[in-house]
């Protein structure tokens, strides 16, 4: 049976009179890559930021990999990686010199330090750069550099907080090649929050937070079955005709522009019945639809639902 | 009628290195053009010369009409900018800060100042200070300062990056309605979930303009297929096809990969060599290629 590594039971977790996060639960197994997504502000940094007990709780249970994050701080901390929003690595140290210091922080021999070391710069690909100074390295590198000191002492669990936000896509490939490598080769575990769908959907699992809730949970494909069958995409001109007409029917819900097409949201059962209705409201009304049908769902299409609901 | 970008040969150099490699493209007038490129490929170098900041090395461009070199003063008087760090003045109210950016563009009438506002929909937060505000506000404060003096083109530096869907898109439906009203957007991202946005789309790599079009011609065109793999276990099936010869590039896609296929290489060579090292294929179905796939494509 594969073990739950990340065990969070319903924490709870206020900033004076804010509630950050109310009643969360949510369990994390051996392998998976954990996607956290939901509006600004619904608490996914503080979730990241409890479980790596950097924050304390009101209420609830966190565990790691069995150690209880409140009680068994220092153990349950040697299991995790955390790699925050802005990196922290040291500007004027060198690549070396900053993998050397953490691993002093956290504590590991100095007969073991060297040969880890070696090891992760090669992993990220820095082992040509170990003399260069933090500060001189590409926004890319530098995130890497923060990855291998997330790793120095072999964590079974990486928390990632918004890995790639201002990172370009090749880099961005780049970086889930190597969490993908961890993932299979040192059988890591990753919990990550993002803004992005496309990276969302890459994630073994997704839990939507809102509002400090888990309100919703499954893999992608479950997730955007939720909205099977209610997604239309009608490409045609005028654009402003087509959104007018669209949004006046009363079974769409919602209409969203992506370029030159839209998509449209419709109630669960019509999609027949709309295609029909707004191909001849649209012709009657002197437009033009070169295409008018139903789509697979994306994630963004149920992230707007459920940050709506 | 004048195309609201130019640009033919364009090229910029810095002692030896080449920033902007002869890249010629058109943009018609109320196109949003998504921008898109590895960082230092020349986007922001491009954006630098079309606004009049720098000056080509070979080649020209005209925006709006106006030579970018011999005419830059009524290029950047009908230009606007968004720059990725929003220059505003966190110690000033949105009014205040709105009114300062119209003086420099030489727009007096308070009028206008009070339309901004109210078009952007900025007019509840007006007394509030700019540090108070939330990062989707900050953006509507930094648009509402780029438009202010009624711009025809308007630049805008990766706008969106770090905010949630829901914010992205309230910005975009302020957006379209300005190309609506004939404004010409150029747009830089890394994201290719806000590359869908755009109507037309631009890819650089090392300074040269690899494509330029709307997005689904750029996804018909792409070489090869894409293909939703779903097989067991997945991650070692990933490391084992990476290097395929007929695998032009596979990733993880949740429960299954996403394989693009080398240009005329039927999927099946690939799911054969996967069930020769036994691994289970279950199904390989066709997938719709993406704004990324092309991306990847390309570099």
């Amino acid at each position: 049976m594969t073990e739950t590594l990340i065990r969070v039971s319903g924490i709870t977790k206020n900033f004076g009179v804010v509630r950050a996060l109310a009643g969360v639960s949510l369990w994390v197994k051996e392998g998976e890559i954990y996607g956290l997504v939901g509006p600004d502000g619904a608490g996914k940094t503080t979730l990241i930021r409890l479980i790596c007990g950097a924050l304390r709780l009101q209420a609830g249970r966190i565990s790691l990999c069995g150690f209880d994050v409140a009680d068994e701080t220092e153990r349950a901390r040697e299991q995790i990686g955390y790699l925050a929003q802005r990196s922290a690595v040291y500007e004027d140290l060198t690549v070396l010199e900053n993998l050397k210091f953490f691993a002093e922080v956290r504590g590991l021999p100095k007969e073991e330090w060297a040969e880890r070391c070696r090891w992760l710069l090669e992993f990220v690909g820095l082992a040509e750069f170990t003399g260069r100074r933090a500060g001189q390295l590409s926004g890319g590198m530098k995130q890497k550099l923060a990855l291998a000191v997330a790793l120095i002492h072999r964590p079974r669990v990486l928390l990632l907080d918004e890995p790639t936000t201002g990172v370009d896509p090749l880099t961005r490939l780049d970086f889930w090649r190597l969490i993908i490598r961890l993932v299979r080769g040192e059988k890591l575990t990753v919990l990550l929050s993002t803004p992005y769908m496309d990276e969302a959907a890459r994630c073994t699992r997704v839990g939507f937070l809102h509002k400090g809730h888990l309100i919703c949970e499954g893999t992608p494909r479950e997730l955007r079955s939720r909205l099977a069958g209610r997604i239309l995409e009608l490409i045609g001109e005028p654009a402003s005709l087509l959104i007018d007409l669209s949004r006046a029917d009363r079974q769409v819900e919602d209409v969203q522009r992506f370029g030159n097409s839209l998509h449209l949201r419709v109630q669960e059962g019509q999609a027949e019945m709309v295609i029909r209705r707004l191909n001849e409201a649209i012709r009657k009304a002197g437009g033009r639809v070169h295409r008018l049908q139903l789509v697979e769902p994306l994630l963004e299409d149920v992230f707007i639902v459920l940050s709506e609901g | 009628m004048i195309s609201a970008i130019f640009a033919e040969n364009l090229t910029r150099r810095f002692g030896q290195f080449v920033a902007v490699d002869h890249i010629s493209f058109e943009v018609p007038a109320g196109q949003i053009l998504g921008y898109l490129g590895p960082n230092g490929s020349g986007k922001t170098t491009t954006i630098r010369m079309l606004l009049g900041i720098l000056h080509p090395s070979e080649g020209r461009a005209q925006v709006l009409g106006y030579d970018v070199v011999s005419q830059s003063e009524q290029v950047r008087a009908s230009t606007g900018d968004m720059s990725q760090k929003f220059a505003l003045y966190h110690d000033l109210t949105v009014w205040e800060n709105l009114t300062f950016y119209a003086g420099m563009y030489g727009v007096r009438e308070e009028r206008r100042v009070r339309e901004v506002l109210y078009e952007l929909g900025l007019d509840e937060v007006q007394t509030q200070m700019a540090q108070t505000l939330s990062t989707g506000w900050r953006q509507r404060l930094a648009l509402a300062t780029a438009i202010v003096h009624r711009p025809k083109l308007l630049f805008l530096d990766e706008p969106t990056s770090g905010v949630d869907p829901l914010a992205r898109r309230a910005f975009w439906d302020l957006i379209y309605s300005l190309a609506a009203q004939g404004i010409t957007v150029m747009v830089t991202t890394h994201y290719m979930d806000e590359a869908e946005y755009c109507s037309l789309i631009g890819i650089m790599r090392a300074g040269k303009l690899l494509a330029l079009d709307e997005p689904q011609r750029l996804k018909d065109s792409l070489p090869g297929q894409v293909w939703e793999v779903y097989v067991d276990p997945l991650l070692p099936a990933l490391e084992m096809i990476e290097n395929h010869p007929a695998v032009r590039h596979v990733g993880l896609a949740s429960d299954h990969l996403r394989v693009i296929t080398t240009e005329g290489e039927p999927i099946a060579i690939v799911t054969k060599a996967l069930s020769e090292k036994n691994f289970q294929v279950r199904t390989a179905q066709p997938g719709i290629a993406t704004i990324e796939d092309v991306f990847i494509a390309l570099q």
